[in-house]
């Protein structure tokens, strides 16, 4: 088999599939680091048992439904008293209730948001109205 | 396959009554839900309105107070923004002739037509901006607050062509520069692209609190209660003095009275 004008196709070849793999090697060796959400604020270490409104795995995958939920209640039902499977009971305030403990929104919610690719202020823009903790940096 | 007409019904039976087992069976199966419900301590009513004592306001209090503005602006962190276009408000001033429009003649008393009347969200019976509102962003609250979700807002500004008494502002920019006041950080801002206005601070009454306006008040001018009851204040102020309404002929039935 003959390639017609072998040395210029080639030559294209190689630069496209240098250009197409471009990301792949560009960020070779700098894979982002795992996040690292972080639990050391001061009111958590107070707390005798470390227990969110559910169990962690629950929390981690279900937060965001239920801030869904308790923005419904709260805005639309005039609800504002959740209580937990465990019978605590809690303020439905993202601002006023999970920032509370959660006072590090830098070491915590962006932690996770930023690795899975969602801008700080963008999606999910909580952090345009409500406003984040102070922190001390 | 055989089978006896007996069987048939049998069996038939037998259907029925599973499919009818199954709404009990629904029942039980369901698990119980987390409970949510509102503060002990919040304040109820059937229906909350406002009588504005402007009397009072122009007599006892001091010439030029706008404690009542500052205290919900502040509570609320409202941005200060200058320009008449886009500037935002909760509750501010007003003249005789633009809060009363057609109301006004030429003798009018020289204190009426100069001295400012406190306007704010009407919190109509019948809200032509809950109307409109596409998204239903803003809608009406069983006890009668006109309530906005922000989260829900569009920025389509159809509430603010729709409410006949200018009570809302759109936030043409980040309005987070422009608060003037120390933020309230136990109450959000608003950001770019939004509409807002007065709530009857829904926060407040939902943690037992009267609005700030009516708390910041010295003179005791504002006064906030049911409109439902018979022996609420604001009911008493109603029965005993005589008391207007802005814009009554559009038939959104206010829900905040003056007294002049």
């Amino acid at each position: 088999m003959k390639i017609y004008n072998a040395k210029p196709i080639l030559i294209g070849l190689a630069i496209f599939i240098g250009l197409a793999t471009f990301p792949l090697w560009f960020n070779m060796g700098k894979a982002a680091p795992p996040p690292d959400p972080k639990l050391d604020t001061p009111v958590i270490q107070r707390m005798a048992v470390k227990q969110c409104i559910m169990p962690k795995d629950q929390m981690r995958t279900e937060h965001m439904q239920l801030l869904n939920d308790w923005r419904t209640e709260v805005v639309r039902n005039n609800n504002r008293i959740y209580t937990a499977s465990d019978g605590k009971q809690y303020n439905m305030s993202l601002q006023n209730e999970c920032m509370n403990c959660h006072s590090n929104k830098s070491q915590f919610c962006d932690q996770c948001h930023i690795y899975a690719g969602l801008q700080a202020d963008a999606t999910p823009y909580c952090w345009t109205c409500h406003i984040a903790p102070k922190e001390n940096k | 396959m055989e089978s006896s007409r007996r069987n048939f019904m049998k069996i038939g039976g037998a259907c029925a009554l599973g499919l009818g087992a199954l709404p009990i069976v629904k029942a039980y199966a369901k698990n119980e839900k987390p409970q949510v419900a509102p503060d002990s301590k919040a304040l109820v009513a059937t229906k909350w309105a406002m009588v504005i004592d402007m009397k009072k306001c122009w007599e006892k209090g001091k010439p030029g107070c706008k404690d009542c503005l500052l205290a919900c602006h502040s509570v609320h962190n409202v941005p200060e923004i200058k320009t008449i276009k886009e500037e935002i408000k909760w509750i501010w001033n007003e003249q005789y002739e633009h809060a009363f429009p057609g109301q006004e003649n030429h003798f009018l008393p020289e204190e009426i037509r100069q001295k400012p009347f406190i306007v704010l969200c009407n919190h109509c019976t019948n809200p032509p901006c809950v109307r409109v509102c596409p998204t239903k962003a803003t809608f009406k609250r069983k006890d009668g607050i006109t309530m906005m979700d922000y989260h829900r807002c569009i920025g389509c500004r159809y509430c603010m062509a729709g409410c006949p008494y200018g009570a809302r502002s759109f936030n043409f920019r980040d309005p987070r520069p422009y608060i003037q006041t120390e933020l309230n950080m136990t109450y959000p801002t608003r950001e770019r692209g939004v509409v807002e206005k007065c709530s009857f601070c829904d926060e407040r009454l939902a943690v037992g609190l009267l609005p700030a306006c009516v708390e910041a008040c010295k003179c005791g001018a504002l006064c906030f209660g049911d409109i439902e009851d018979p022996n609420s204040e604001v009911r008493k102020l109603l029965a005993s003095r005589f008391t207007i309404r802005r814009k009554p002929e559009l038939g959104t039935q206010p829900s905040v009275y003056y007294i002049v």
